[in-house]
């Protein structure tokens, strides 16, 4: 699988929350193998919407902040009412994600008639997390794990490949962060085939200031916990 | 940690009732009666400790409290969890209704600005 092979029948689904000095960037650098992208932009005060628009992507505009959990359903939403899409990625908005992992997560699924591919960061040891984010990273495994009966080695990663029918199967209703149990939750009720794939999180500057504090950790938990 | 016991199992209770509350539907109907008759039975009971004061303290000094004043706080506690767990609920009961609608409104926005629709336009000058 080259870079230059464009992957018409999948679907960028990007959460926009405040990045417009990297989305635009991130966008572009995207299309050129996924030309299709849907950024939803929750309410940002800056201008991400614009920049995303400006980068080629389909923009659907929450009309105040709803969290992350919420753009990303009504992302899979649009895709699934608006388009004939087959597959569905869901990516990060401040570039922590690569499009090479992306593009071969959806080749996988295609060849190996899989309806999920998860992303996971702990499956080689390119990503290089802090020790303490590296802790609270794996104690949301074992929690996701406990809930949802699946064995996964990373739990908090955007990057997620879908088929059609696995993100019609989805209904998230967490709105925040804790929506990433969430999903593999829903996911494995519907006993589709699933794989994880090993990706590489970059851990820019940009995406550690951007990115979840650990204190934040406490309130995805308790999200977790209380439904 | 052994003496008052009845007291005690009587808290814990009412503790583990109202964890319970935050986890399960109370959405509906029957949910709302047994709401309403516990609010009736509050009132009474409110009424009582108002008009009959010692009956207050019998009640205390046969759970094991010392004074009426003390089983009051204890009970204020209980039922101060009981609405933070059943308010807790409402909220996200709204919060998912207002999320479901300002969705509705972002989907049929983006997919009609993605459909070609020509500009409206001007009226036509009147004639005359």
């Amino acid at each position: 699988m080259t870079l230059a092979a464009r992957l018409d029948d999948a679907w960028l689904v990007v959460p926009l929350f405040n990045e417009a000095t990297v989305i635009e960037g991130v966008v572009r650098r995207a299309r050129h193998t996924f030309p299709h992208v849907v950024c939803v932009d929750d309410a940002s005060t800056d201008d991400s919407a614009a920049r995303a628009e400006a980068a080629g992507a389909v923009v659907v505009r929450h009309p105040f902040n709803l969290g992350q959990g919420a753009a990303l359903q009504t992302g899979m939403r649009y895709v699934l009412e608006a388009t004939d899409a087959a597959y569905l990625v869901t990516f990060d908005a401040d570039g922590q994600h690569r499009v090479e992992d992306a593009a071969s997560m959806v080749e996988r699924a295609r060849a190996e008639d899989l309806a999920v591919v998860f992303g996971s960061r702990f499956l080689d040891d390119r990503t290089r997390p802090g020790l303490l984010k590296k802790l609270v990273l794996k104690a949301a495994v074992f929690v996701t794990n406990q809930q949802t009966g699946m064995r996964l080695t990373d739990a908090h990663n955007g990057l997620r490949v879908l088929r059609r029918d696995a993100a019609s199967a989805l209904d998230l209703r967490q709105n925040r962060m804790a929506h990433a149990t969430e999903i593999v939750l829903q996911l494995g009720r519907t006993g589709l085939p699933w794989a994880e794939h090993p990706v590489h999180v970059l851990y820019t500057d940009y995406s550690k200031a951007k990115g979840q504090s650990l204190i934040n950790s406490v309130n995805i938990l308790v999200d977790t916990l209380l439904k | 940690m052994l003496d008052q016991p009845l007291i005690k199992i009587v808290l814990l209770v009412a503790v583990v009732v109202v964890t319970a509350m935050l986890n399960r539907s109370t959405a509906d109907s029957r949910h709302q009666a047994v709401r309403r008759l516990l609010l009736v039975g509050f009132v009474l009971l409110a009424a009582a400790a108002v008009l009959f004061p010692r009956l207050l303290t019998q009640v205390a000094q046969f759970l094991g409290v010392g004074r009426g004043a003390d089983l009051l706080l204890y009970g204020l506690t209980v039922v101060f969890l009981g609405y933070v767990a059943s308010s807790y609920r409402r909220m996200r009961h709204m919060e998912q209704q207002v999320t479901t609608l300002a969705r509705e409104l972002a989907l049929r926005a983006a997919v009609h600005d993605t459909t070609e629709h020509p500009r409206a336009s001007p009226p036509p000058p009147a004639d005359g």
